[in-house]
């Protein structure tokens, strides 16, 4: 490490500073065992990156794509939601006519999956794939059912909270993310060792949408909103802009 | 850093269902397959047991043929008349994945050419960033693959018949580079 660091500063040594964001090597989650990376991520200098983009344009969205109740002759079951945002870089910019996709688990708690096991019921009028371009200041918005917790392998007894994941792309290809949305107050969060993967309170606090009943629409539905702030660096994990996190 | 970022987002695994969100119809055919100029970029992806993933997401960001940055849609509802630079492919049972492009153009003569790259897979906390090089004389002066040493071959393809193979090895002694930016 102290050659490198000798040298123009090309290669990133594990940065000691560490404090995991995302403690991507999380026990708790199984899966992480043989997949999670041992060595630490090598920095690109940004000469090297080059690449704006992709575009995406009118062309990629269907004219029901972000209302995932009207995709289907008839209605889904379940409570009806409009969970919204904007999508910014962390400057605070937004970043307009960016792609964002969801998918999710129905009111049941079951994805409309060939491999999905869990015994409950598919919805026919529902399939849980959603797709949205952002408007020119950052905003996306869908309509949706709120989607059931659900079991899975982990360990006994284990439980996702209801969740809706997020695909982002942002303006440069090093912003692309993929996250998962969760509700407020789920009793199931502190359990779930994919949300409790994320170490730091203020991290924890960024997948959690807000109830915002300026968003609910009487008589029709509740609403939900959700930032989606984009770090091209991908070294969230590294770094804590406010300093050392409360436990918890 | 300064106190006036905002605090991004974490990160989330794209967990076992991605499918159902992610796939579409031509999603890893960035040009018709077998069609004139065409290449397969194919590898398979594997863990740290060497075992094959065979639920990742790997997807490409890349050059057109004559080294220009793609500015058009058409990533998902792929069009004849332009190129989006963008593929997807879901690995399969064998954790092989394909797409069928062209081979992309250094942005400037001289410099090494290459698809950006991001991969997702249940078990992946976070996503991870890495490169996928054309393999060429414009490697050999590049300073970030010299710096890399011997792990620089973790991100320059193959070239086979019809194309490039590549594997990404999300763990193990010999493990893909994956990036970070600054």
């Amino acid at each position: 490490m102290a050659q490198l660091e000798a040298e123009p500063p090309v290669v990133l040594p594990d940065d000691p500073s560490g404090g995991a964001e995302v403690q991507v090597d999380y026990p708790g989650y199984r899966s992480t065992r043989w997949r999670v990376a041992e060595r630490p991520l090598v920095t690109l200098p940004e000469e090297f990156h080059a690449l704006d983009g992709p575009v995406f344009g009118d062309d990629a969205i269907g004219q029901f794509d972000n209302d995932l109740t009207r995709q289907h002759p008839g209605e889904p079951i379940g409570e009806r939601i409009i969970v919204t945002g904007r999508v910014l870089d962390d400057d605070g910019r937004p970043i307009g006519g960016t792609l964002v996709e969801i998918w999710q688990a129905n009111a049941g708690g079951r994805y409309r999956q060939k491999k999905e096991r869990h015994p409950a019921p598919l919805d026919p009028n529902f399939n849980g794939v959603g797709r949205v371009l952002t408007d020119a200041d950052g905003t996306y918005t869908f309509v949706t059912i709120k989607p059931g917790p659900y079991p899975w392998p982990n360990h006994q007894n284990a439980w996702r909270p209801a969740h809706i994941h997020f695909s982002v792309f942002g303006n440069q290809f090093t912003e692309r993310m993929v996250t998962q949305m969760y509700f407020p107050g789920d009793p199931l969060m502190p359990l779930d060792p994919i949300f409790q993967s994320i170490t730091s309170a203020k991290g924890q606090k960024s997948l959690i949408a807000d109830y915002d009943h300026d968003v609910s629409v009487p008589d029709w539905a509740l609403g939900y909103r959700w930032d989606i702030v984009l770090n091209g660096s991908n070294r969230t994990w590294f770094e804590s802009v406010d300093g050392p996190e409360e436990e918890h | 850093m300064t106190d006036q970022k905002l605090y991004p987002t974490a990160d989330q695994t794209v967990g076992p269902y991605y499918a159902i969100g992610m796939e579409y119809p031509h999603s890893e055919e960035l040009v018709p397959h077998g069609s004139a100029g065409s290449i397969v970029l194919s590898g398979y992806v594997y863990d740290g047991n060497g075992a094959p993933v065979p639920d990742a997401v790997v997807e490409i960001w890349q050059t057109d043929a004559d080294g220009n940055v793609p500015a058009v849609s058409g990533g998902i509802n792929r069009r004849a008349d332009s190129f989006s630079g963008f593929g997807r492919s879901g690995s399969d049972d064998e954790g092989y994945y394909q797409f069928t492009t062209v081979l992309p153009a250094p942005t400037e003569p001289g410099k090494p050419a290459f698809f950006a790259v991001a991969v997702f897979a249940r078990g992946l906390l976070a996503r991870l960033h890495t490169r996928i090089y054309v393999p060429g004389p414009a490697l050999a002066d590049d300073p970030f693959l010299t710096r890399l040493g011997d792990r620089a071959a973790t991100l320059i393809a193959t070239e086979v018949p019809g194309g490039l193979r590549h594997d990404i090895r999300l763990q193990g002694e010999k493990e893909t580079v994956f990036l970070a930016y600054n």
